[in-house]
């Protein structure tokens, strides 16, 4: 793989003393979807809010290893934290609209960036509603409350909100959990949509999920990576027993 | 007996208790509108006492109770709410957060003739200020401060967590989180808090006693450094204090006193319920 999106080297993180994350290493590769997964607290949601430095914002934690952005070190002095979050979105398990309107939602990044030229931000509000394949459903509503979409909605609605700070990482973390299976489908084609321009890393919400969207799949077990692989390979000929018992359903 | 009837008992005697809670509160207001609507007229409310207070209005100690309680306001609300929101959003559970905390919750306990007797060592004696509005309206600050900081603080926390996640992980910084989704979205509490603890500042005789009020001064104060006449303090004076006053003019206070009060506490679950029913979680 020439020149990784993301590098990271050696990770590990702990809450207090319970270490969730072991020396994880893997590069992850530029436009494209990358899986994590593996069964409930295998340290998937703290790896992936360690690439926007999320857990920044949780005490009592400590992390070792480095993580690289486009070869920079996330965790160096010379990182701005909130410029480090422009760069590197996040989608959270639940769908989480801001109060007030379709429009402050998602022209909210842009805000705390300073952006008020007009037309700049009305051209982001169509493009990033349009990228999240939400446009046709809202395009006449924008400015009624953000509780007034279905769950499924809301969650494309917070997709385009990451996607309006134009990051060149998104992180989703078990984006669809909530939604119902037509919904999820509509999430699904928007990210497969948006890899062309976005670096993508997934926590999914179920293996069938995992195996539908990935390019490459980490698959995590107790904290540790156990087996780095592109798709195919990684489905249908794992290298490592525990990698083939979870995804032919043994335990999980 | 079945059980269904011990359920019909329990309930009733717990109705009971509850109906307990309603009748001290329409006797008092009852009482004190029925003596003292007589003695209220425009004449009452606007003119200055005179013949020792048994004749004439109480306009001066009714100006005096409004201006001490925008002194409060001016200089409570910049320091309880600037107080909790570094507590509540930034500070780290150290020992000194820990230690801020303890004094808040002992701050509320002190009897307010304590309050009283410290505004009169510290400001009216120590710093010099007198005996004067600026001197009253620092104490009953103080006294304040406690309410406020506490119910601003439960109005933040109720704010939740996500919110203030999904502002840092859209760039935001904590202050920007603070400034454009916490404050809106916990200002209806933080104003209750605020009112609440104006609305005891203005019915409070005992920290003013010693430290603005004044037994019978039929003029406005000019200045902060001035004293004045207050209304809770006016009621003591002329109920305790005064030979032969008219019961009348001694409730006709005490009325325009409690709908000062209550009038505050109506504007706060206004100001609640509207925000409540804009509230989208």
């Amino acid at each position: 793989m020439v020149d990784p999106k993301i590098h990271l080297d050696k990770v590990s993180y702990a809450y207090g003393d319970n270490w969730v994350l072991r020396d994880v290493t893997l590069d992850i590769a530029a436009n494209s979807v990358t899986v994590f997964f593996g069964p409930a607290g295998s340290g998937k949601t703290s790896l992936l809010r360690l690439i926007n430095r999320l857990n920044d914002l949780v005490e009592g934690t400590q992390m070792k290893g480095r993580i690289l952005l486009d070869g920079q070190d996330i965790y160096g002095s010379d990182i701005h934290v909130p410029q480090l979050r422009q760069r590197v979105g996040m989608v959270f398990a639940l769908p989480l609209p801001l109060p007030g309107t379709i429009r402050e939602n998602v022209l909210y990044g842009l805000k705390l960036a300073g952006i008020r030229d007009t037309s700049r931000l009305d051209e982001s509000l169509e493009r990033s509603l349009t990228q999240a394949a939400l446009w046709e459903e809202v395009k006449d509503r924008l400015d009624d409350p953000s509780t007034d979409l279905s769950g499924g909605q809301q969650q494309r609605l917070c997709i385009a909100r990451s996607l309006a700070l134009e990051p060149d990482v998104l992180l989703l973390d078990e984006p669809t959990s909530g939604l119902d299976p037509i919904s999820t489908r509509k999430v699904e084609d928007s990210l497969f949509a948006l890899k062309q321009q976005y670096s993508i890393i997934i926590v999914p919400h179920s293996i069938q999920q995992a195996a539908r969207i990935a390019d490459q799949a980490a698959f995590f077990l107790m904290g540790e990576l156990v087996e780095y692989a592109p798709r195919k390979e990684l489905f249908t000929q794992p290298r490592d027993k525990r990698t083939e018992d979870y995804v032919t359903g043994r335990f999980g | 007996m079945s059980r269904y009837w011990v359920q019909r008992l329990g309930f009733a005697l717990l109705g009971l208790t509850a109906l307990a809670v309603v009748v001290p509160m329409l006797l008092v207001i009852g009482t004190i509108v029925v003596e003292g609507m007589g003695a209220i007229s425009w004449e009452f409310i606007t003119a200055m006492p005179s013949d020792g207070m048994k004749e004439g209005g109480i306009f001066p100690a009714l100006v005096g109770t409004l201006l001490l309680t925008l002194g409060t306001a001016l200089v409570a609300i910049p320091i309880g709410v600037g107080g909790t929101i570094y507590l509540a959003e930034y500070a780290r559970d150290t020992w000194v957060s820990r230690c801020i905390r303890l004094a808040i919750i002992n701050l509320a306990g002190i009897p307010s003739i304590v309050y009283g007797l410290f505004g009169l060592g510290m400001f009216v004696l120590f710093l010099k200020m007198g005996t004067s509005i600026l001197a009253g309206a620092l104490t009953l600050a103080i006294m304040t401060l406690p309410v406020i900081i506490s119910t601003a603080e439960e109005a933040l926390r109720a704010v939740p967590t996500e919110f203030r996640t999904v502002s840092a992980s859209l760039g935001g910084t904590r202050w920007q989180g603070i400034r454009y989704i916490i404050l809106p979205q916990a200002l209806p509490g933080i104003i209750t808090g605020v009112i609440l603890g104006l609305l005891r500042a203005a019915g409070e005789t005992a920290p003013i006693l010693f430290t603005v009020a004044a037994f019978f001064l039929p003029r406005l104060p000019q200045s902060p450094f001035d004293q004045t006449m207050a209304l809770p303090y006016h009621l003591y004076v002329i109920s305790t204090q005064v030979p032969g006053m008219p019961l009348r003019i001694q409730y006709g206070t005490a009325l325009v006193l409690l709908a000062l009060v209550l009038s505050m506490n109506l504007a706060a679950t206004v100001i609640r319920s509207y925000f409540r029913r804009r509230r989208q979680w």
